[in-house]
């Protein structure tokens, strides 16, 4: 693996978040480290090796389709930042033309 | 008057009547008024409906009118969950996590929301939107973290007993570094649900106490499987008290040669030497084993841990709830990344940054999946250990003892890197523990690791520890 790059502002755009230019260089400069140490997982021979994405084997953890009770929708609003007629309220959002 | 008392003295005292509930829950909230001043270990308590749940108290319960705090993550209905995170300030949970829930069907009662490093990451407690939480053994010092008020409490005597979270060792290595008992039970034997996520794959709720007698006690009540957790564990859940001072004469236990690092200060060293001569003593066999992958575990652990993190902080948009920024502008997507900016802290920004390009196109497979696939070699180590006929596996908790609150400001990849004894068992989904070790000076535990859902054992042989230190 080479030197790994990080476009830190390209990515944190994808993670919607917005950084100052000095968080951006303090960030890649952490991160470039980070990546740089774990490049040693390159190391081991990981060619017969399937991921392990769950520490436990558990299949079909499925429940009956039986209705229950859930959160109401007063419940589900109380913490909402803004509400109207029952509903989540959120600012108008306009797509400029390209 | 009854600081530091343990949840099984405290619950023959209160049937037999020498203390009322009421009296428990006014004595823990003079001793959080008292001390939390200095410590910070509770982000906020509410006496009155701690007071009122003592009022009804039933004491023919398994934990009747025992308080027991809970870390700032795990949900309580009607009360405050906020991660120690700006994002989720105002937030008032609309329903009790299964733990909390099941707590409560044991007649516990839930008191206190403790301090935390923001959304459970951090190792040092220092990253809290209400501030650092402070050693109850040197308040010159860090109580270790994430579960930094739980651990700090328990060892202040402010509260019996706390829940914790545990995903890289949040609940074991405060443990250490406060003098608790802190334990992680096996992925999937507490259920999650109500627990805020950070690692789905990883997280486990874990117990800090003053004894491994009451890390048993909690156990049995937070324990079996939940409709509300799919990953929850449907396994049989034993007696964890039965067999509890059985001991350990006959027993084969591993001491990974890995483990044994010259990096390790020499309290920590000291602290394995007791544990060692401790357990053989009373007729256990101690062996070297080998771990081969073990110095793979911190740079698997921290890609699958920030991927799944930022994905499962993916939810807090200012939609829905949580912190919403006041000032957007119309574009799409504003609304978003002005809450996201505004509401999260740089720790929790560096780890969705790095979990997001882990798992950007053109880098899953050389970042994600690698780590996954070297994870289940870290795990492959324990299997191999266990069936080559040891039946625990001892190791530090942490490579030093809690370090100073204004130490000198180590990297975050220095930071990540102490958790090196802690991370595998969530990679592996074990139940691992920390037991506090005698120590003249700063507080120091050792860390014991079973099989799968093998608590029992585990917590046998940390009685015995705890027993012959007495």
């Amino acid at each position: 693996m080479e030197t790994p790059r990080i476009d830190v502002a390209y990515i944190a755009e994808l993670a919607k978040l917005e950084l100052s230019d000095e968080e951006c260089s303090r960030f890649t400069h952490d991160l470039e480290q980070v990546l740089s140490y774990v490049a040693q997982l390159e190391q081991w021979d990981t060619r017969d090796v399937p991921p392990m994405y769950h520490p436990l084997e558990m299949y079909d953890a499925l429940r009956d389709d039986i209705p229950g009770q859930s959160l109401s929708n007063k419940a589900a609003l109380a913490n909402a930042p803004q509400e109207v007629d029952g509903q989540f309220r959120v600012p108008k959002v306009v797509e400029s033309a390209h | 008057m009854f600081a530091k008392t343990s949840l099984s003295v405290l619950r023959r005292k209160l049937i037999d009547r020498q203390i009322s509930p009421t009296e428990l829950v006014q004595e823990c909230a003079r001793r959080m008024q008292e001390l939390n001043p200095a410590l910070n270990a509770f982000i906020s308590w509410d006496t009155e409906r701690a007071l009122q749940a003592a009022a009804q108290a039933d004491m023919s319960l398994p934990l009747g009118g025992l308080p027991i705090a809970i870390k700032d993550n795990i949900c309580c209905l009607g009360e405050p969950v906020r991660c120690a995170s700006r994002m989720l300030d105002n937030f008032v949970t609309p329903y009790d996590a299964t733990s909390v829930s099941n707590l409560r069907a044991a007649g516990a009662i839930p008191f206190g929301r403790t301090n935390m490093d923001e959304f459970a990451m951090g190792s040092a407690g220092k990253n809290s939107a209400y501030g650092v939480t402070r050693n109850p053994a040197d308040e010159e010092r860090v109580p270790g973290g994430s579960s930094s008020g739980s651990a700090a409490a328990v060892a202040a005597g402010m509260i019996p007993a706390a829940l914790g979270s545990d995903t890289g060792g949040s609940v074991r290595q405060p443990a250490s570094h406060c003098g608790v008992v802190g334990l992680k039970p096996t992925y999937g034997r507490i259920s999650r649900y109500g627990l805020v996520a950070f690692a789905s794959s990883l997280d486990q709720i874990g117990t800090l106490t003053s004894c491994v007698d009451d890390a048993a006690l909690l156990l049995q009540s937070l324990c079996g499987h939940d409709a509300m957790d799919s990953t929850s564990s449907l396994k049989p859940v034993p007696n964890f008290s039965a067999d509890l001072h059985g001991g350990v004469r006959g027993m084969r236990i591993g001491l990974p040669k890995e483990y044994v690092s010259s990096g390790n200060a020499s309290e920590v060293q000291n602290a394995l030497n007791a544990a060692m001569a401790a357990l053989e003593a009373q007729g256990a066999e101690i062996c070297e084993i080998s771990l081969p992958h073990a110095e793979a575990a911190v740079a698997s652990y921290y890609i699958i841990a920030c991927a799944e993190a930022s994905s499962n902080l993916a939810r807090y948009d200012g939609v829905r709830y949580g912190y919403r920024a006041s000032e957007v502008s119309n574009a799409p997507g504003d609304l978003y990344a002005r809450s996201r900016t505004e509401g999260f802290g740089e720790e929790v920004k560096r780890r969705i940054i790095l979990g997001t390009y882990v798992l950007s196109g053109g880098y899953y497979d050389a970042y994600y999946a690698r780590a996954q696939r070297v994870r289940a070699l870290v795990a492959r180590d324990f299997t191999q250990a266990f069936e080559s006929g040891v039946q625990l596996i001892l190791g530090p908790v942490a490579p030093a003892p809690a370090p100073k609150l204004h130490a000198t400001d180590m990297t975050p990849l220095q930071i990540y890197l102490e958790d090196i004894y802690t991370v595998p068992a969530n990679l592996a989904g074990l139940p691992a523990i920390s037991v506090p070790t005698p120590q003249s000076g700063l507080p120091v535990g050792v860390q014991l690791l079973a099989p799968h859902f093998e608590e029992a054992r585990l917590l046998r042989a940390a009685a015995t520890l705890e027993q012959s230190w007495k």
